[in-house]
């Protein structure tokens, strides 16, 4: 079912002042923004659950500073925006940053011969306290890099943040402010409607007087419903490894390769899981859900860890992911504002949009504002204190649940995660709808032994919504 | 800080043997750890009726005889939902459970970790990653513990032991076994075994390659290559088997020294590790026994403990030397030497794939033992005992020759 949270509309047959079509990180941020500025939010999405499907459920989990963004462009005031707002709200909604820095790593000639323009980007980005490291200061920053680093710089700022609690506690907030939301549900059909549009789904129909299309992977399809069409998404798959917890001393800093064009290239990095991440690849591909993995472009993905990491060889691999991003022809976010329309596209958010969520939430409020406000028939007062509901830490370099006393036994021994954390996630206002979600919530069944010690006992707790994915349906005779 | 005369971190079958042995040797500190709900190890949920004939004397479901293994310890302190956090030099413990996290000073301690199935995931296997694939673990504590019939029609990967363990459970829950494949040519596993699958008419296929995943929600079918051509089996649930490795972490992060690669602990014939405080038994020994075996482990182990405080001695030199092997061989226990270990223990080595060739043995650079072999993974490849001799000789090294021609005719051992 659908799940519906209380909602401050006056009576339940008003139109939403805003439909958010797309739970991603960037859906949850813009449905949290809107929310709390006053307005009545319903965010659809066609997905059992947040996380299941989306750029935002498998991507590097860095905080960017946007020093390699291009130059006044929208992304790069978005990401220093959600940035700067990230680490203000991160605190109140208790989300983790794992402080690492990062490097950009000079590996040959052509790379060394790049940095001196990274660093002018850098600064005309606003970034000043990007500076050069000899490969002497690399090596003592980082022992374990392979030797033969021709030079590197330093960009303090970027960080390592916990991708899956981000849009979870932008959607909890607005879920927790009056924010209605619709899991399972998939847009077929939009017209237009006296108040501005309805939409009509798989599950019945929404009503509301702006549509918010944040739908990522299936924005052009969305925008085509209102027969709007400008763009259209081409994903482009990242495939990423993650190494044993073993590995984790190897590594502080995210090591970034020098970006090309096309991609910021593969890194390596700490995880906040306290793992080690190697990745993305790049790859065009025409599928939009269900990304395959390829063993060779992984075993390419060791390698290359490997080759700058020399130590990791002895170490293993914990999981491996593939996530799609929807990229369009032009690098830049395509936040369009059809304001006759009454429909804002946010498309294109490649892959900043974890950072740039907060950012974009606030530039779409902004030009609805300007552009499309005075056309309702209220003002818009932002909520007086709101709730600020914190989320459970994840977070490997800050206390868990199991190191709390009396916090009771645990069930997935590789991940050290209580029975208790698993419970609270199939409860409260957004409980898991899916195991995937249960698993991206609570960091079970995600270690080393993917499940082979625990899937049994959380098979056992996780009840009538989950249980489905492991008992195709007859019983065995006892 | 608590004090015991041996903490055992594990109570599947080679703990739990450990337990008992040390309580009848007159060890009266002991105490058990065992991070899960309930005492018992894997049998706990493997339903087929192989389990304690040499323990019981009777042949037993796994529920049962893990049942067996609690009742012979009941006796004895076994804390369950207590998770060893660290291992300190000099037999210290952090642990942690429920309530909170302390340590325990131990005498001896013995480490009946266990070992684990290597996942989809660690196997790098291609393809999309739908609900569906699992372990035989995971199936199995499915089936068994939660009366769930997680697929219905499945393909198994690999031809260990526990493969057909795979097969037999799956069959026992009712659920079609559509083929059952390996990378490898030839079964992994003892030849008599293997034909189960033969027997019951499951098509099988070795030599297979480029093994994919396809399916979104759920599994939707296998494809892969078998002679050079394309297959696709249409299945809704995988079973990854075996390729078992140690649940070692707590070693590896400690000052015990383990394997490179399968970072199994390096021991001596005794059981006893780097830190000779500490042993080692069972499967976290880096090869996938039977509980049995694992059961006359854990046993043993404790005898060479009991044997020690009983006597009064410490707990062991430095090694004199190393065992090392070459990429053919996957382990070779034990790897330490040690001047005043028991000679009656018996050195094995184990390979990683099924292959035939000349196994040698040098002692210092010397030749000390060379002969043909055809060794399978599930199989133990004998060592001369005369490698753990208390001698001046510091470092062995195992090496297998591969032959270039599979078909070769057989070779009298030079020794």
């Amino acid at each position: 079912m659908g799940a519906e949270a209380r909602s401050d509309r006056v009576d339940p047959r008003d139109p939403y002042d805003a439909i958010v079509i797309g739970a991603g990180v960037v859906g949850c941020a813009v449905a949290r923004r809107f929310t709390l500025e006053g307005a009545s939010v319903c965010l659809v999405e066609r997905a059992p659950d947040l996380l299941c499907s989306s750029a935002s459920k498998g991507n590097s989990a860095i905080l960017h500073t946007g020093f390699d963004a291009p130059e006044g462009s929208l992304e790069l005031a978005c990401v220093r925006d959600g940035y700067r707002e990230y680490l203000d709200v991160g605190d109140k909604l208790n989300l983790p940053v794992l402080e690492t820095g990062a490097v950009v790593v000079a590996w040959r000639d052509e790379d060394l011969e790049r940095l001196p323009a990274i660093v002018q980007r850098a600064r005309a980005n606003g970034i000043d306290d990007v500076r050069s490291l000899d490969p002497n200061e690399l090596a003592e920053r980082e022992p374990h890099l392979a030797s033969g680093a021709l030079g590197a710089l330093l960009v303090p700022g970027e960080h390592v943040i916990d991708p899956w609690s981000a849009p979870y506690a932008y959607l909890l907030q607005a879920v927790s402010t009056g924010a209605d939301v619709r899991f399972g549900e998939t847009v077929v059909a939009a017209s237009a409607s006296e108040d501005g549009w309805c939409l009509t789904t798989t599950r019945g129909s929404i009503e509301g007087r702006v549509v918010l299309n944040c739908a990522g992977l299936f924005g052009d399809r969305v925008d085509r419903l209102a027969e709007i069409d400008t763009f259209e998404i081409r994903p482009r798959k990242g495939q990423f490894v993650v190494l044993d917890k073993s590995a984790a001393p190897l590594l502080r800093t995210i090591v970034l390769p020098v970006p090309t064009e096309r991609t910021k290239g593969a890194l390596l990095a700490p995880t906040v899981f306290g793992n080690l991440l190697v990745g993305p690849t790049a790859e065009d591909v025409d599928e939009r859900e269900a990304p395959t993995v390829d063993e060779r472009a992984l075993r390419d993905l060791l390698a290359q860890a490997r080759a700058r990491l020399p130590a990791l060889a002895d170490h293993d691999v914990t999981a491996v992911f593939a996530g799609l991003r929807p990229a369009t022809d032009q690098r830049d976010y395509r936040i369009d504002v059809h304001a006759d329309r009454r429909w804002i596209t946010v498309g294109g958010i490649r892959s900043t949009g974890l950072t740039g969520s907060l950012g974009i939430a606030a530039y779409v409020w902004r030009r609805f504002t300007d552009e499309l406000a005075p056309a309702f028939d209220h003002p818009f007062t932002a909520v007086p204190n709101p709730p600020w509901p914190a989320v459970a830490n994840l977070a490997e370099y800050r206390e868990r649940d199991h190191q709390q006393p009396g916090s009771g036994p645990i069930v997935c021994h590789c991940e050290f995660v209580t029975r208790r954390e698993i419970e609270a996630a199939l409860t409260g206002p957004l409980p898991v709808r899916s195991l995937e979600a249960l698993r991206r919530r609570t960091r079970a069944m995600l270690g080393r032994c993917q499940g082979f010690y625990c899937t049994g006992a959380v098979a056992a707790i996780a009840g009538d919504r989950i249980l489905p994915v492991f008992d195709v349906g007859r019983e065995r005779p006892a | 800080m608590e004090h015991h005369d041996v903490v055992i971190v594990g109570a599947g079958p080679a703990g739990v043997a450990a337990a008992r042995t040390l309580r009848d040797a007159g060890i009266d500190r002991v105490v058990v750890l065992e991070r899960e709900a309930e005492a018992g190890g894997v049998p706990r949920h493997c339903g087929h009726p192989s389990f304690g004939w040499s323990e019981f004397h009777r042949l037993l479901r796994g529920p049962a005889y893990a049942a067996r293994l609690r009742q012979l310890v009941r006796d004895v302190e076994v804390r369950t939902d207590t998770t060893v956090t660290a291992l300190h030099p000099d037999g210290r413990l952090s642990i942690r459970d429920p309530s909170g996290s302390a340590s325990l000073q131990a005498g001896r301690v013995l480490l009946a970790l266990g070992a684990r199935e290597t996942p989809r995931s660690a196997r790098l296997v291609s393809g999309t990653r739908p609900s569906g694939a699992y372990t035989t673990g995971q199936l199995q504590q499915l089936v068994e513990l939660d009366g769930l019939r997680p697929m219905r029609r499945a393909v198994v990967v690999g031809s260990e032991i526990v493969s057909l363990s795979a097969v037999m459970t799956l069959r026992q829950a009712g659920i079609e076994v559509a083929a059952l494949v390996d990378e490898h040519p030839r079964p992994a596993t003892w030849r008599s075994t293997a034909a189960y699958p033969w027997l019951l008419r499951i098509p099988t296929l070795f030599a297979v390659t480029d093994l994919a995943i396809e399916g979104g929600e759920r599994v939707a079918a296998v494809t892969l290559r078998h002679r050079g051509l394309p297959r696709r089996i249409a299945c809704d649930g995988v079973v990854f088997t075996g390729r078992f490795v140690p649940e070692s972490a707590i070693v590896r992060s400690s000052h015990l020294e383990v394997a490179a690669g399968l970072h199994a602990p390096l021991v001596d014939a005794g059981f006893r590790a780097s830190d000779p405080t500490f042993r080692v038994a069972g499967n976290a020994l880096g090869r996938a026994e039977t509980a049995g075996w694992a059961f006359r482990e854990g046993a043993a182990a404790a005898r060479a403990i009991a044997e020690e405080l009983l006597a009064g001695r410490d707990p062991g030199p430095p090694p004199r030397g190393r065992v090392s092997w070459n990429g053919e061989i996957r382990l070779v226990v034990p790897q330490l030497l040690r001047d005043d270990e028991p000679t009656d223990a018996a050195p094995a080595a184990y390979v990683r794939r099924p292959v035939a060739g000349r196994l040698r043995v040098l002692a210092d650079g010397e030749p000390l033992h060379e002969r043909w072999v055809r060794a399978i993974p599930g199989r133990r490849i004998a060592l001369p005992r005369s490698v753990l001799a208390p001698r001046e000789v510091g470092d062995v090294r195992v090496e297998l020759l591969p032959d270039p021609s599979p078909d070769r005719a057989h070779r009298p051992a030079l020794s």
